[in-house]
């Protein structure tokens, strides 16, 4: 890591703390920009302020930054008003007119700065990607110390989205969830709304000029994507989405750093790293997240499916030594009476064997007690359904077999008991086969059959 | 018939239209609605029920009507009417629990920037514990299943404690147990004097479940005590096709329109 050597506080702990103030504030807002189904909101917001910068420095002759800062706001604002109204008057959905109205915007923001040009350096270039790199270097004065500008100016915007989010919590909450019932109660849905795209609008012009566009469309977008994997309740999902968003700039800067030494260039540029360590986290958390997660999915569904092997295994055993079939099987002869693959049923098998539910003697699998108790079970719930799936659903008796196969497999205690009286606790399924007693050495069936 | 401003009357309507892009999707509607009733609103699909709510409740522009409640205009009444949006009208992933929804019917009480408070979250519960739900208050509102999500948008209108309630198809897809305890809440709101208006599509419950019932398509076919309305040839003129006459003339309004 000699990369990080060179790390000296003075210069990279601004920086890092530039993109950390940046993610955390788009975090915070982007939370609610995803659980409306409006992460694009944030994007088109921030390319379409373009024209509001150019004309405020028409209008206003000057680069200072309140004038651009306000026309910014302003045209930011109007890419939301202007996204319902063409929403509205066109009938196309919210994507369809956003992507007009953005594109619209930006295109006539570019024609105007390049217009300027001429005369003042209005770079895209700068707008797009930012500069975090300097953000040491631009500094002002508050109170006694030397601080860089964009610190200053995104710490205003952090404290400015937080007290939004903390006292308009339950309002961003109702209005984001159930529009029309907010509304009813007395909290207007469309102002809240409105409210959020200001602040969008703020958070995207204060971080544009410092740490650049890309940053914090990302930053708005993807914090909260990811933590809306990890978690289901609201504060935690905001919560994470800071946490994720500060670590992803932490990382960034310090990947920009090292991450193309290994390639044997120089460092590259910290803004867009930042936002690629974002997406390396959504990624991480798209496979692992602990209920939608791809990898926790293919997990649970690989146990279910290996669960129902197993218990297949014990119930075939069962229905073999009840017809009194030798010789015993062995794994190969299981293997294609069950279809499985070798691996699999190998597994199953040892599962088998680690629970104590069967052994293997001399080539042949068989049960013990305790795994002719589990078959014994199974195989009474399998029946019960074949009976109670032809007398009560009036189920033809030779489509039955599958369905009781399935069922079987998700029928407890309690539901068995249900069922056994639903069928008059009977003794023979529908193909005559007996209907094993609840616990092994108990008589079968309750009613005398005659 | 002619509409009843009258505060004793919990919501009168007066020649009601809505039209979607003009063509209209509620047609001169005018009814009262006695108080302390329970009033299921029938008919065809794309009749405009849900329209009929949301227009009172001023979700969707009216072309033209008045709307009372208790005598006086919906904003200035709005806390004294619960809203039970169709199931679907939601997103069901968001990230809430069941005691969640059920609180957010009180956050007028709460009021502006205040937080949610102790004695509010108890209410919510009570109101879960109503509907027979209480110990999935703390589930995520993905996990409960659709009679229980159902559920907890009652338990969501009971903590509003109002006084005329708007549901639009509560009944739908909720299992049999989910649709005993409705209308047995339901039956226990009218006790207190409270009415209730249903938007309903079950035929054969509404004698059994309503003392008042609307025929709706796009007008109102008939309205009044269901022993009276709810009557073979009423339902025959409501389900028997739509206005097709009053279609085909808002259908060459719009041809003229787009030809000019």
């Amino acid at each position: 890591m000699e990369a990080l050597a060179g790390w000296n506080w003075e210069l990279d702990g601004w920086i890092v703390l530039a993109g950390v103030l940046c993610a955390v504030a788009a975090a915070l807002l982007g939370n609610f920009l995803v659980l409306r189904r409006m992460s694009m909101l944030g994007d088109a917001i921030s390319h379409a302020v373009l024209p509001g910068l150019a004309a405020a420095f028409f209008l206003s002759g000057s680069r200072s930054s309140l004038p651009m800062f306000l026309g910014a706001v302003l045209v930011g604002v109007l890419t939301a008003l202007f996204t319902e109204w063409i929403r509205g008057v066109g009938q196309v959905d919210e994507g369809a007119s956003m992507g007009v109205v953005f594109t619209s915007l930006f295109a006539l923001g570019l024609v105007l700065i390049v217009q300027a040009a001429d005369h003042v350096d209005l770079d895209p270039g700068c707008v797009l990607y930012g500069a975090i790199e300097l953000t040491p270097l631009d500094t002002v004065r508050v109170g006694g110390w030397e601080l860089p500008r964009a610190v200053v100016m995104l710490g205003c915007v952090v404290v400015l989205n937080a007290a939004f989010v903390l006292l308009f919590f339950k309002e961003l909450k109702i209005s984001s969830f159930d529009p029309a019932l907010a509304t009813t109660v007395g909290f207007n849905a469309r102002w809240m709304h409105y409210l959020l795209m200001i602040l969008v609008a703020v958070t995207a012009v204060a971080s544009f000029e410092s740490v650049g566009n890309i940053l914090v469309v990302a930053m708005l977008v993807v914090p909260a994507a990811a933590a809306y994997m990890l978690t289901d309740r609201l504060p935690r999902m905001i919560g994470l989405s800071v946490l994720l968003g500060a670590a992803s700039a932490v990382a960034g800067h310090a990947g920009a750093l090292v991450v193309p030494t290994w390639f044997g260039f120089q460092s590259t540029t910290t803004a867009g790293m930042m936002a690629v360590a974002a997406g390396l986290i959504l990624l991480l958390a798209v496979a692992f997240g602990p209920r939608h997660g791809v990898v926790v999915k293919f997990v649970r569904r690989r146990q279910l499916s290996w669960s129902i092997l197993a218990e297949d295994v014990v119930g075939l055993l069962y229905r073999l030594d009840e017809r009194g079939r030798q010789p015993r099987p062995n794994r190969e002869a299981l293997r294609e009476m069950l279809l499985a693959d070798r691996l699999t049923l190998w597994l199953v098998l040892a599962w088998l064997r680690h629970r104590g539910e069967v052994v293997i003697a001399a080539d042949a699998v068989l049960l013990t007690p305790r795994g002719a108790a589990r078959a014994q079970g199974l195989v009474r719930s399998h029946r019960l359904w074949e009976l109670y799936l032809v007398s009560e659903v009036g189920v033809d008796a030779e489509r039955i077999h599958d369905k009781a196969e399935r069922l079987e497999h998700f029928t407890d205690l309690g539901l068995r008991e249900q069922l056994s009286a639903a069928t008059n606790t009977p003794r023979i399924d529908p193909h005559g086969s007996p209907i094993p007693a609840e616990h092994a050495g108990e008589e079968s069936g309750g009613a005398p059959a005659n | 018939m002619t509409a009843n401003g009258s505060s004793q009357v919990p919501l009168s309507i007066d020649d009601l239209t809505v039209a979607y892009h003009r063509k209209p999707v509620l047609w001169d509607v005018s009814l009262d609605v006695p108080a302390g009733s329970l009033v299921g609103v029938v008919g065809p699909n794309g009749a405009g029920k849900s329209t009929l709510l949301k227009a009172v409740m001023d979700l969707i522009p009216r072309a033209s009507g008045r709307i009372r409640v208790f005598g006086k205009s919906y904003r200035q009444q709005r806390q004294r009417v619960g809203y039970v949006p169709q199931r679907e009208s939601v997103d069901w992933d968001f990230p809430v629990d069941a005691l969640d929804v059920v609180t957010m019917g009180l956050y007028r009480q709460v009021g502006w920037c205040w937080p949610v408070r102790a004695r509010h979250r108890r209410a919510a519960l009570a109101a879960l514990d109503r509907v027979g739900i209480a110990e999935l208050a703390r589930r995520q509102i993905s996990q409960l299943s659709g009679g229980q999500q159902q559920r907890t948008f009652l338990a969501r209108a009971l903590v509003q404690d109002a006084d005329l309630y708007l549901m639009d198809e509560p009944f739908a897809a909720v299992d049999a147990a989910t649709e005993r305890a409705i209308i047995e809440i339901l039956r226990g709101m009218k006790q207190q004097g409270k009415t209730a208006v249903v938007v309903h599509h079950d035929l054969q419950t509404v004698p059994d479940y309503f003392d008042y019932v609307v025929l709706l398509n796009m007008r109102v076919v008939a309205h009044g005590d269901v022993r009276d309305v709810f009557t073979p040839e009423n339902l025959h003129r409501t389900y028997g096709g739509r206005l097709t006459l009053l279609e085909e003339v808002s259908e060459a309004m719009r041809r003229r329109e787009r030809s000019l």
